[in-house]
């Protein structure tokens, strides 16, 4: 396939200029998590009112829904990478989708856990065999299972490809988790926060979250471009300008 | 302070206390251990490359 893109997108596959750029990047987004996970967490935990239902065991909600939309955005961009790494063969894209999965294997596993510890006293269950439940599992399920198969090839041009097509299928997976709790019957609540609609939550409650929310992803951009920066270094390893920058560091 | 009227009311979140921090807890963990595995593959590159370059630089 040969399509035409615009400059920047040839700019990015440099592995030198990918280099450069992301530690530009790097203390901005650094700065930007740290103040925002802080005011979201002390804003949460301290100022917003408890829920009149479920009391404050609803303050989970501060950590449970920026880490599931985070698992599966994280899933998305990792297909998402795949598919140019296919398409363009952007070593550059393979390189931020390897770095996508061990990141987002933890954050779907921090969704699950605090999704269960909130079931309990909620639902009374820490675990029902719920649509929405089960999805999510799937989705750290295809996280370990791209982990693995990328470690399984000792070619990386394989294990990018190979992982690359996983990721694809499994996005399969992605309107699942998002339409379950419309398609099935679950306990699971519905979304918090639509495009179309103004959120069923008063604004001193999701606020607090939308922070937390721009904070998790702030998290993940510093962790996926501190990952993929050493991968860059890895596979370019005998270029002039990576002995440069081991020489100086 | 905010919504309580303790530390200690705040400390036990109404009757929910050990939910509310074990989740918090898991969190910070998971934040951590991305956040050490990402500065230890940055430290192992580094003394790995640094060593491969001095063997190579002392061949020549």
């Amino acid at each position: 396939m040969n399509i035409k893109m615009p400059r920047w997108f040839y700019q990015l596959a440099s592995p030198k200029w990918f280099y450069e750029f992301t530690g530009a990047l790097l203390p901005w987004f650094s700065a930007a998590a740290i103040i925002l996970l802080l005011i979201g967490t002390v804003w949460g935990l301290v100022f917003a009112p408890a829920d009149y239902q479920q009391g404050n065991s609803f303050r989970i909600i501060y950590i449970h829904v920026p880490s599931s939309i985070l698992a599966q955005s994280c899933y998305m961009m990792m297909a998402v990478a795949g598919a140019i790494g296919l398409i363009w063969r952007m070593k550059i894209a393979h390189v931020v989708a390897g770095a996508c999965a061990p990141i987002g294997a933890s954050i779907a596993v921090m969704s699950l856990a605090t999704g269960a510890i909130w079931g309990k006293p909620t639902w009374g269950a820490w675990w029902v065999w719920d649509a929405r439940l089960t999805a999510m599992l799937v989705l750290l399920f295809l996280y370990i299972g791209v982990i693995a198969l990328n470690s399984a090839f000792d070619n990386k041009a394989s294990a990018d490809k190979a992982t690359a097509v996983l990721s694809l299928v499994g996005l399969v997976n992605i309107p699942i988790i998002k339409y379950s709790v419309e398609w099935w019957n679950t306990l699971h609540q519905p979304a918090t926060f639509t495009v179309t609609e103004k959120p069923a939550m008063p604004p001193e409650m999701w606020m607090p979250l939308l922070v937390m929310v721009l904070g998790f992803y702030c998290f993940f951009a510093v962790v996926l471009m501190s990952r993929a920066r050493i991968e860059v270094l890895e596979r370019e390893k005998r270029s002039d300008w990576v002995k440069r920058v081991i020489q100086a560091y | 302070m905010g919504n309580f009227s303790s530390v200690a009311d705040f400390l036990q979140m109404g009757t929910h206390g050990l939910y509310v921090w074990l989740s918090y807890a898991i969190a910070l963990i998971i934040f951590i251990y991305n956040i050490v595995s990402a500065y230890w593959l940055k430290r192992q590159f580094f003394i790995n490359a640094k060593r491969r370059l001095r063997r190579e630089q002392g061949t020549v």
